[in-house]
Parts: C-alpha cells; structure tokens; sequence
C-alpha cells in the first residue's frame, strides 16, 4: 500500500476502489485528506488490486453524500471545524477510473476485468509512466508529459509510422507544435523519410508560434537530413532563403483525377469534372490540358463538346475553372521530373518539405499538387515494394507523407478515389503512411478515419468532430469528456497503436534554445567546440603535432 | 479541571450501588462531589471497567422523603447548609457511567466488560494518561452513541472537548473525532450537526 498521506501528487494515493464494472470503469472513493479539486480528468491512475496492478484513466470526477439530506440542509460550512469534519466524510469526493491496462508478469496487458473492493488508488509514479510507455532510447521519442507530471511520457515512433496516423484540433490549440514535434520524432527514431506538404510554411525553415514567436523549423534544426522544396521560389527568395529544389509541374503531368479532387474546390458539377476524362481519351494522356486550355472562343469549346457528346455548359464551365490554373507559376509546359527530385531525396534518407509559399493560401494549388505528387509517387513505391517481393533488401523506405486541411482530400464521397484515401485504407502496404493533419476530423471519410493508427487530438468542440475522432476507440463515451475538457493549448489527448492507453499529455515545449538543445540541436558555439573535439580525437592535441 | 485530570486520583470518589454490563451508577462519598458530565471514570480492581460519566443527579437517600424549601430566614445557600448538617446525610449524589472499554491481562479493550463491576466497588478519575490512552482510538463511540442515558449526544460533545485537552493536537483530535462521527451518523445529518456544533471550538 502506497503512503497514507491523502496528497494527491506522483504516487499519492488518492482513495480506493468502491464499486464499478468493467464497462461502466470503477468509482474510487476519495479520501478525506484529497480534495476532487487536486484531480482532473484524463489523471494516469494505478490501482493495486489483490494480485494484479491496475492502470486506468480518470473519465469522471463527482461530489457525493452519504445522507441525501445534505444537499437540502447543508451543515454550517461557515465554521472551519464543521466544515473540515464534513468534507471527506458525510460529503465526500469519488471518481471513475476507466481501467485499461493490467501489470503482469509480461508487461502490461489490456484491462479484462476489474481491480477488487477496497483497493488503493493512487496517482501513477514516474516509475509506472515508465513501466507503460517506455523510456527514451532510439525508438521512443518523448512527446510530452502526462498531466501534472514532469515524467517523459514517450511515443514508439516505428510503431507510428507502421500506420496512417491523424493530429487533430480546433485552430490555436498546436497541432502545428505537435506535428513539428512528431516530424522530428520520425526524423531522429522512426527509419522513415518525411514528405511533408507544408501548407503555410510552417515545417521547413521556420514557423511562428501564437505569440508570434518566431520557431525553429526542420532544416535549421537538421540541416544535413532536411531538404525544403518551394513551389514559389519568390517567396523563398523574399525570406532569404535559397530551396534546396523547386518544384515545377508540367501540364502533360495533370490527370483527370487530379481535376475530380478539384470538383468542390473549384465548383465544377459532376458532369464537368467527368469531361476531363473525354478530353483525355480525345487528346491523349499527355496534352489533353494544354490543348483544352489553349482552345480559342466558346464556339471552339461548343463544338468540342458536340463531338465528345458533352453537356456545353459543362464543358465551358470546365474550361473556365481550369484556366486558373494557368494563373499559377509553378505549371509549366512539361514536368521538370519533380517527382524524381523528390524520389532521390528520400531515397538518400532525406527528409524533404514542399514549402508552398504565396500559393499556401491558395487550396486549388496546394489540392492539386499534393495529389498530383503523392499519386506519383505512391506508384513508385507500390512498384518498387512488389519488385522488393523477393528480395529484402530492395524494400523502399518507409515515407511517411504529412497533409494538412485534410479534410479536403479526404472528404466523403472523394476519399475513396483520391490516392491519399487509398493510401489510408491500404495503410503499409506498400510502406507509405499519411500524417493527417485537419482541424475538422468530423468531415473526413469514416472508413479513413476508422484506419487512422494512432490519433493525437488537441482541443475539439464541435460534437461532430469529437464524435468523428473518437469513434471505435474503446470507453469513447467516457474518453469524451476527457477531450472535450482539454486545455485549449499545449495538451493533448493520444490514442491508439503508438500508445499502449489513452493518455492526456501537456505537449514538449517547443522553440525556447533549451527545447532546441533537448532535440539534439547544437548552437554555433557548441558546434565549434564539438569539432575541435572531434579534430583532437583524430589528430592529437595540437602542441603534439 | 486539566489538573485535576493530570493528578493522580488517590482516593475514590465513590462507590458502584448499581451495576449492569452496560453501564453502573456510582454513588459519591461527599455530596456534589460528581466528576461533570463526560469524565472518563474507572471501578478498581484487577481489572478495571471504563465508564464515561453520563448523567449526574442529586437528590433525597429515601425516595419518599422530598427534599423542602430551608432557606426562607437564610441570607446565602450556603447558610441553609450550615444550619442544617443533615443534609450532608440525607441527600446523596450519584452518576451513571456507561461503559466505554475495559483491562484484561493488561490490555485495553473499548468494548464492554464480560460482568459488571461489584457492587462498592471503589470509583476512581481517570487521569490524563488514561484518557490519552483509551481515546488513543475511537472505537467504542458507537457505544456511546447508543446507549439509553438521556442525552447522548452532550455526553459525547463533553466526553470528546475533556479528551481533545488530554491530546498534544487538540484541534486535530476533534476533527479526527468528528470525522468518525460523520461516518457513524450518515444518514444522521441533524444529529452529527448538533454534535460538531457542540464540540466546534
């Protein structure tokens, strides 16, 4: 039995177990000394049953009282004395704790029954964090700590890129800092290459924090293993940076599926979107944009449509929206083998960002190059993993693909023909993952959803979008409140394959020198001294030249 | 009244006349001379039987003889009883004690005796170290609390303030002592307020 201090703290006991099931989780019974206010909801809870150890999640937190009289007659809680006698006895505190995990001999193990009567509850200790979630070594990477913990609470990063996982959060609440975090994750522990489609510039060179807090981005942290691609050189330019590559995408590279992901984006009805592929099959795989576009007048469109035997309007409608794409700079007449740049990069271990510069706010353009570049390159891996059949070795890396406002390429009724919904469903396959990134969960695809690995979700309020993330995760009910009472910045509710239980984390800090220096990073001052180490070591002290 | 409790009680303050295994009445050797209302007493002998001093009364040896006004000529109370010593005789003070715990072999029980105290078994204060002792927990309040003397409730209020002045931590006794009253009395809520009003400093 753990001290009988009643101060709730790492390892203090809080109470013990007084009722409950399985299904409906246990009610503690608060001891007079804790006060339900030491102790929030999502809690890491241990329960020392009989035999077993128990470790669960606190879903509830109520106010009880032994006689029902007492909230129509209150005692004189005016008076000290009365009051610090009442309290904790006559009205008393009581929780629920969701039991998930059980200690055995084997480690922890998933919870399929219920601690005895009576059995202490306490606050888990740094020692059962560790015990259930690991520690930091090369394939956990510390993500956070629990809530009001200073523990390291770790994440099995190759357990997370084995499956698509989603980062989920109202806007404001860090899904940007976790992603960035989760990016380095995969970077330092996880054997697997990012590809991310940096929507707003956020994840290459640097970001911003609410405050406007300028933050350290993946290249200037691990420069040697980050290449950051611009599909707006200017922009790049303006900030002073020179990209490592940029992206250009030729007209013959566009696909009439690029063109249905558009549909809702650029407000073309069914019938037009289904024109492309006549246009296709009229012009040929290659040229078929580049020709439709460069069709003079409304009677030329007119006739086209006549031939193909498509609706008119459609076809002028078609032709209208796709010439906004000529508005943008980074199509040009034929591809510059972008995909191959990209290929190359990850093929070395790199990670490579895909910085969209001014066409971040531009959803068509980010839409149709992400499309356009994931599909290509998922066909390659998909080529390459079946070549790899026989023989090991030849295996791709595995390349964890990161897209944010999700929900546009993986909206229902879409998501099933798009690559990233493929993507999802086929999960690791073909050794690609996506790294979801949305702040509107309830509008992605449920069958996508319900694939998604592991999902990390700050901050949510709409129902629908709650409802969306937590569908299928065991004791979802109870896990609700838990997400619906999150702080709205710097914390966090994991779930899924990378944790062993749902767990609330208060997310690692990000972009203060010292959480640059926790990230392995070295400033310019250290670097100079790590060299001169390093050209002692191979050539002796420099007096003994 | 705390040294009289830390002193050593050399002589008896009484005798048991009336005794069952639940409580004992007590009469005193000197007229008013009762120890108040939730005084911690014990009945000597090899093993002594604790008693908490439940209900104290005074009045006429022979029930059918009433006590008369005295005192119309006199200018004090005082004075009635200089000029009439027979009261000293014919009216007596006696005390219910309910039992609270016993020694056997040395060891403090808080529940009750196997038997009853002898009758003039001499009565006898506890002192302080007694009443640190036997409070040492708490356990025989459910005796208290239902025991048939006339008003439990200020017995125990009484009982806990005497107690909580033998602790180093009085406050902290008496919330202790509350705390183990609100657990027996849920379901009370009227009775356990009218006994922390009483105890609350």
């Amino acid at each position: 039995m753990n001290d009988d201090s009643g101060m709730p703290g790492a390892g203090g006991r809080l109470g013990m177990v007084v009722a409950g099931s399985l299904s409906d989780g246990v009610d503690v019974r608060l001891d007079p000394g804790t006060s339900t206010e030491d102790i929030k909801v999502g809690t890491f809870v241990t329960i020392q049953g009989q035999r077993l150890r128990f470790f669960g999640v606190v879903t509830d937190v109520s106010l009880r009282a032994t006689d029902p009289m007492l909230s129509a007659t209150p005692p004189d809680m005016s008076d000290p004395y009365v009051a610090s006698v009442v309290s904790g006895t006559t009205a008393y505190g009581s929780i629920s704790v969701e039991p998930i995990l059980v200690q055995d001999i084997e480690g922890p193990q998933a919870a399929k029954t219920v601690p005895a009567h009576f059995s202490p509850a306490s606050q888990a200790s740094e020692r059962d964090i560790e015990l259930v979630f690991g520690t930091e070594d090369e394939r956990n990477f510390w993500i956070g700590s629990p809530l009001d913990m200073e523990t390291k609470l770790c994440l099995s990063i190759p357990e997370l890129v084995k499956r698509s996982n989603g980062v989920f959060g109202k806007s404001g609440t860090g899904k940007t800092f976790l992603t960035r975090l989760l990016l380095i994750g995969i970077l330092q522990k996880g054997n697997a290459s990012n590809l991310v489609f940096d929507m707003h510039g956020e994840y290459g060179w640097e970001g911003c924090s609410e405050g406007g807090r300028k933050v350290k981005g993946l290249k200037q942290l691990f420069s040697s293993q980050v290449a950051v691609f611009s599909l707006d050189e200017e922009s790049s330019r303006r900030r002073g940076l020179t990209p490592d590559y940029v992206v250009r995408i030729g007209y013959d590279e566009v696909e009439p599926e690029d063109i249905e992901i558009l549909r809702e984006t650029l407000g073309l009805s069914e019938t037009a979107a289904d024109a492309a592929h006549f246009l296709r099959q009229h012009f040929g795989a290659k040229a078929w944009l580049r020709e439709f576009l460069s069709l003079g007048g409304r009677e030329e469109v007119r006739n086209l449509a006549n031939e193909l035997g498509v609706n008119q309007g459609a076809m002028i409608a078609l032709q209208n929206r796709l010439s906004r794409l000529e508005r943008f700079d980074f199509m040009d007449e034929t591809g510059h083998g972008s995909v191959e740049q990209i290929l190359q990069y990850l093929d070395r271990g790199m990670h490579v960002v895909l910085e969209f510069g001014r066409y971040g706010n531009n959803l068509a353009a980010y839409i149709l190059v992400a499309n356009l570049l994931t599909r290509r390159i998922y066909s390659r891996y998909v080529e390459r993993k079946e070549r790899a059949s026989g023989d090991a070795s030849q295996e791709p890396r595995p390349l964890v693909i990161t897209i944010e406002e999700a929900h546009k390429f993986l909206t229902k009724g879409v998501a099933s023909q798009t690559i990233f919904g493929t993507i999802a469903r086929e999960m690791r396959k073909y050794n690609v993952t996506l790294l979801v990134v949305d702040q509107r969960p309830g509008d992605i695809d449920d069958e996508v959803m319900s694939q998604l690995g592991t999902k990390i979700t700050c901050l949510l309020d709409s129902e629908r979008d709650i409802d969306a993330v937590l569908a299928g995760a065991p004791g979802s009910r109870k896990m609700r409140s838990v997400l619906s009472r999150l702080e709205s910045r710097q914390q966090a509710l994991v779930f899924g394959h990378a944790v062993p239980m749902p767990v609330v984390i208060r997310t690692r800090d990000y972009g203060t020198p010292q959480s640059y220096r926790d990230l392995g990073w070295k400033d310019a001052v250290e670097l100079k001294a790590q060299i001169e180490r390093d050209v002692e070591d191979l050539f002796g002290p420099e007096d003994g030249r | 009244m705390n040294d009289a409790l830390h002193e050593k009680a050399p002589r008896p303050i009484g005798e048991v006349v009336a005794a069952s295994t639940t409580e004992f009445v007590t009469q005193c050797h000197a007229l008013y001379e009762a120890p108040p209302l939730g005084s911690l007493v014990r009945c000597r002998g090899d093993s002594p039987i604790y008693g908490v001093v439940g209900d104290v009364t005074t009045r006429s040896i022979d029930p059918g003889r009433r006590p008369m006004a005295l005192g119309e000529d006199e200018d004090t109370e005082e004075a009635v009883y200089q000029r009439n010593p027979q009261l000293n005789r014919l009216l007596s003070t006696e005390f219910r004690s309910v039992v609270v715990g016993h020694r056997e072999d040395g060891r403090l029980n808080r529940y009750l005796a196997p038997l009853p105290p002898r009758i003039h078994a001499f009565v006898y204060r506890c002192d302080g170290e007694e009443m640190l002792e036997l409070t040492g927990s708490l356990d025989f309040l459910p005796t208290l609390l239902a025991s048939p003397i006339g008003s439990p409730d200020d017995v125990i209020a009484a009982f806990l303030r005497q107690a909580g002045q033998c602790h180093p931590e009085p406050e902290g006794f008496l919330v202790d002592a509350g705390k183990k009253l609100a657990v027996l009395l849920a379901g009370q809520l009227q009775r356990l307020n009218g006994i922390l009003r009483r105890l609350s400093p």
